[in-house]
């Protein structure tokens, strides 16, 4: 009796520091972090605490979809710590540095490679999932070294956005295929001043020029991600197609700041086509006038040639990982099984709208129905991972910012090209140190 | 040692030891961090780090990002500093006014914006500013105006910013000014009165001279308060647009615990602490010669 009421204590002060913690997160939270794991591991309660960081809206909903993971597992209580999007990266980073980790977290898969520099992950078996069900390119996002540090929850990739009427007056029924068909149609569409501007590449976004370089076969840096690969004829060539692009007025030199309604400008036919992600379909739906909503479409990337189906877009999305000293392993590990279930994928999906990571999940009504998603379905199965270097989110603002110097025509094509070899060379220094040291291992 | 000098020296001890273990040892380590390549790759494995001696200074000084930031910080200094004394000044004079009734509430009013919460009151602004539905741009558009995108457009961004310092920080400053004026006789208003000076002539002759010790002392605090500006442009614009609002303390951030290359962001914070102190020293002899 005196034990159970003194369970019952321990509960209501587990909550009350739970209650606290999500007060104060903000202010402090490796103190209360502390605070919670003592007096929550301290207790005699037999389930296991499984903490699950979540970003932003998937954050909101994927407590809503836990509920059946617990009842499946009544011997695991999983505690979701949702995070704003814009403070995810610096709260993660400082979560690891003060070691006040989760068990399981939700990752953009860009971040991989930073956490991995910093041995913050856990290695996952490549059996935890059905690895032949996963998109390569999205899957290759999360091996650093040859070795698998996250597993796909949901996938973003950016595809070619496009006024079919437009594009249809120019003499393209359907989406071009390649380059040479796409410089054909902006050029249609400029000399026909059928919309304002062919297409839309703010020059502030650097996803423009790496969904080019890639599908002119570019890797952005060497194989070792030791030294930029700008000056390299996969990149040069893009580069100046991305610049030609600007130099015939087929698109404005403007960054995103510069367009104040965006969905507006599409309608009213300032621009034809614009290259962008998954969430642009549910904004478009509703945003676009009811006139406009049978008169744009999607489809995958133009390839550089004949010789390719399609072009080669970006692996973007987010990954679940396990952070390293964890004690919950299993219980995370069935967690991430359970996120992963194909039903639970599409689940997800119709949560939040994010694209499912699995092929098999591709099969629900919902996505296959619709006219806008079976393009990124195209898409996904050629996409690529960018360089896994913790270094490239300052190398890839140097290329736009180069990107839109050439654009606006302030500096020479072969000067910007050597100027972000040199660039990406003194940010890339310590890596070749490193490997000199052997380090690192790859 | 004399028995005075030792007890004088345990009297002390406290307040040495804390200034020691909170100010003289963190700012010892992290001068010692700017002359490392502390990073991601340390933080994984301690045998990644290097010692660089001062090629973190170099790296920074060469690098165009540090004097766009450098730029914008001077910018938001020279034009928000004096801004923001002139507008003090002014406010504490009107209170200061033997006609002003209900001297007590304007104070208040006036000092309220530095008693709030600073992100608290950057987000308010944030929706102020909003260019559709900011009551700025409704009071524009009442006016017969155009709407402005006070925070997006590159060439503003830094003026709202500005804007929002200055109604934050004056209550602070005039209540120096207050205090400045009371500490004036009113015997040489009244000798001025007698040899015929006019408003002007008083403020001139009388209350600005007399002033100059609060003057060092506001221009010293504003001018610290200012080239460390990070919290409104962290929450209204994160530096953009086009890094028009990227000041130093942003830059030692992002590179800090974005990037976290420690030993670079360190060495920012080093260039600003000389910076500061320059700008300090030369106010202090500007204000030896008068």
């Amino acid at each position: 009796m005196t034990r159970n009421v003194e369970g019952l204590m321990l509960k209501v002060e587990c909550k009350a520091t739970q209650i606290l913690h999500h007060l104060t997160f903000n202010i402090k939270p490796s103190t209360f972090l502390v605070l919670l794991l003592f007096s929550c591991t301290a207790n005699r309660d037999p389930k296991e605490r499984l903490e699950f960081w979540a970003l932003g809206r998937e954050g909101e909903v994927v407590a809503e979809m836990l509920a059946d993971f617990e009842r499946a597992n009544p011997d695991i209580d999983v505690v979701v710590q949702q995070i704003p999007w814009s403070a995810a990266h610096e709260k993660l980073l400082t979560a690891y540095v003060g070691e006040s980790t989760p068990d399981v977290a939700q990752m953009g898969n860009t971040w991989i490679p930073e956490f991995t520099a910093m041995r913050a992950l856990e290695e996952l078996a490549p059996t935890v999932v059905d690895r032949g069900d996963y998109f390569p390119g999205i899957w290759a996002t999360n091996v650093i070294g040859g070795k698998l540090y996250g597993i796909p929850w949901y996938v973003d990739t950016r595809v070619l956005f496009y006024r079919s009427d437009i594009l249809a007056a120019a003499g393209f029924p359907r989406a071009p295929r390649t380059w040479g068909e796409w410089g054909q149609a902006m050029e249609t569409i400029r000399a026909r001043r059928l919309s304002r501007y062919a297409i839309l590449l703010p020059t502030n976004e650097f996803e423009q020029i790496e969904v080019l370089a890639f599908s002119n076969g570019s890797t952005l840096l060497n194989r070792d991600g030791t030294r930029g690969a700008f000056r390299q004829p996969p990149f040069a060539q893009a580069f100046d197609f991305y610049i030609e692009i600007f130099r015939r007025g087929w698109s404005p030199a403007v960054s995103n700041s510069e367009i104040a309604n965006i969905y507006q400008q599409f309608a009213q036919g300032d621009f034809a086509m614009w290259i962008t992600g998954p969430w642009n379909v549910g904004e478009c739906k509703r945003r676009l006038p009811a006139e406009m909503q049978d008169k744009w479409a999607t489809a995958p990337l133009p390839a550089r040639d004949a010789s390719a189906p399609t072009g080669v877009s970006m692996a973007g999305g987010s990954s679940l990982v396990v952070f390293r000293g964890g004690k919950h392993r299993a219980a995370a590990e069935k967690l991430i099984r359970f996120l992963s279930e194909p039903a639970q994928q599409v689940r997800f999906f119709e949560l939040t709208g994010d694209l499912p990571a699995r092929r098999s999940a591709w099969s629900a009504p919902a996505l296959v129905s619709d006219p806008y998603f079976p393009a990124f379905r195209e898409q996904l199965e050629r996409v690529q991972p960018l360089p896994q270097v913790p270094e490239w989110e300052q190398i890839a603002t140097a290329m736009f910012d180069r990107g839109e110097a050439a654009a606006r025509g302030t500096v020479a094509v072969p000067a910007a090209l050597a100027q972000l070899d040199a660039k990406a060379d003194a940010l890339l220094e310590k890596r070749r140190w490193m490997l000199d040291r052997a380090v690192i291992t790859r | 040692m004399s028995p005075e000098s030792r007890a004088a020296l345990l009297f002390l001890a406290p307040a040495i030891l804390l200034l020691a273990v909170f100010f003289f040892a963190p700012v010892i380590a992290g001068f010692a961090l700017s002359l490392t390549d502390f990073d991601l790759y340390t933080i994984g494995d301690s045998h990644n780090l290097r010692f660089l001696a001062l090629r973190n200074y170099r790296d920074l000084l060469g690098s165009s990002i540090f004097w766009t930031a450098f730029g914008n910080t001077l910018y938001f200094a020279l034009v928000g500093g004096p801004l923001t004394v002139v507008v003090s000044l002014a406010a504490a004079l009107l209170i200061n006014a033997k006609l002003i009734r209900a001297k007590s509430l304007f104070r208040t009013v006036y000092f309220a914006p530095v008693v709030t919460t600073l992100v608290a009151v950057s987000i308010v602004f944030k929706y102020l500013y909003h260019p559709r539905f900011g009551v700025f741009n409704r009071a524009l558009s009442a006016v017969g105006l155009e709407s402005i995108d006070w925070l997006g457009n590159p060439k503003l961004a830094m003026f709202a910013i500005i804007m929002l310092a200055v109604w934050k920080g004056f209550g602070y400053t005039m209540i120096i000014f207050i205090a400045g004026l009371q500490n004036i006789p009113g015997e040489l208003y009244e000798a001025a009165r007698i040899d015929g000076a006019g408003w002007w002539k008083q403020f001139r002759h009388v209350t600005l001279p007399m002033l100059g010790p609060t003057f060092l002392f506001v221009g010293v605090v504003v001018a610290i308060g200012q080239l460390q500006i990070f919290a409104e442009p962290y929450v209204m614009t994160r530096g953009g647009p086009l890094n028009k609002t990227l000041t130093m303390v942003m830059l030692m951030y992002e590179q800090g615990f974005r990037f976290w290359r420690m030993g670079y962001a360190a060495a920012v914070a080093f260039v600003l602490f000389l910076i500061i102190g320059t700008a300090t020293l030369v106010q202090m002899r500007l204000q030896e010669k008068r």
